[in-house]
């Protein structure tokens, strides 16, 4: 059992809210310099793999329950062609970013924050929830299963 | 990387195996880097050398971590391997070379990306325009084929899980109740 390794511990609570930070820093940022949707989510999702390796998963559950990460699984898509679809209703061409606000430039950048954030939200929770489904495998998912190699 | 990937396939301990792979991506990513491509390193770095290694282990666990020694040479695979091979090679023969001007990945939409994404879009970063914007509909059907994967994946071993309901710890429970 990794719970009693106290360094491991003590490094990852420090580590997991810089890493977290990190993600939503690249994912607000991927505007001006590398990254967005895709690698904040990985990275979002790594903090909690993180989490669930040192403490056990049944502890990362109860801090992200498996409901949550399906849910924004299914949230960050929907919201990606839910941007489409509003472009759409307004009058414009599928995922046409430029009528979604005054000015065509603000429509733009609305529309790539929300898309992005969608990505984010749908990479965050397929990570997490393919980590919880394999994890869950071996020992009813009370333990990380990396104890073992 | 090339001495990584070959040693991937000799050895039989697949936890080397999968660790090998991680330092592969890293490598990857770094060359990534080197042509400035710093968006797909990223991504490379991330998912290849960290996600994936996770999942692999995960894996691991669920089976054995030996290979199974095959001593016979399977023929038929091999020729079939080595002829596809020989084929994508002969057709990167026709790809322009590394960084030629007149190849056509750059003068084709290229162009206007670089001149007037600035003001068709607005963000710096032409790579977030170009991914999230001109080509919304492409990155779409990526974020539908993650999507999938997760689906995939609990549809496939995810359901198994509500065999063992019997043992409760209350965390799980409260994840499954409304799956």
């Amino acid at each position: 059992m990794m719970h009693q390794k106290s360094v491991l511990r003590v490094v990852s609570k420090l580590l997991i809210p810089p890493i977290l930070l990190f993600a939503l820093y690249v994912q607000f940022h991927g505007d001006f310099g590398p990254g967005g949707g895709f690698q904040a989510g990985v990275i979002f999702a790594a903090a909690f793999i993180l989490y669930g390796l040192i403490f056990g998963i049944a502890t990362a559950r109860r801090v992200i329950p498996a409901v949550a990460t399906r849910t924004m699984l299914a949230f960050g898509l929907l919201l990606y062609a839910g941007t489409g679809v509003w472009s759409l209703l307004l009058g414009g061409e599928f995922l046409d970013y430029s009528i979604l606000a005054s000015t065509p430039k603000a429509g733009q950048h609305l529309g790539i924050l929300l898309v992005e954030f969608g990505v984010g939200m749908t990479v965050a929770g397929a990570m997490t929830t393919i980590f919880y489904t394999f994890a869950a495998q071996t020992l009813g998912g009370d333990e990380p299963p990396e104890e073992e190699v | 990387m090339a001495a990584t990937a070959v040693s991937m396939l000799w050895l039989r301990d697949l936890f080397a195996v999968v660790m090998l792979s991680g330092i592969y991506s890293l490598f990857a990513a770094v060359l990534y880097v080197v042509m400035d491509a710093v968006d797909v390193a990223f991504t490379e770095a991330a998912v290849g050398a960290g996600i994936s290694t996770v999942l692999m282990l995960g894996t691991l666990a669920l089976t054995k971590s030996k290979e199974k020694a095959h001593k016979k040479v399977a023929y038929g695979p091999l020729v079939l391997v080595l002829v596809t091979g020989a084929i994508l090679i002969y057709g990167t023969l026709d790809m322009p070379r590394y960084g030629d001007v007149n190849a056509p990945v750059h003068s084709h939409v290229a162009p206007r990306y670089i001149e007037k994404s600035g003001d068709e879009v607005g963000p710096p970063n032409i790579v977030t325009s170009v991914l999230a914007s001109y080509r919304g509909y492409d990155t779409l059907g990526e974020t539908a084929v993650v999507f999938t994967a997760a689906i995939g994946v609990l549809a496939i071993i995810g359901r198994r899980r509500k065999n063992k309901k019997d043992e409760p710890p209350t965390a799980k429970a409260k994840g499954e109740s409304a799956s």
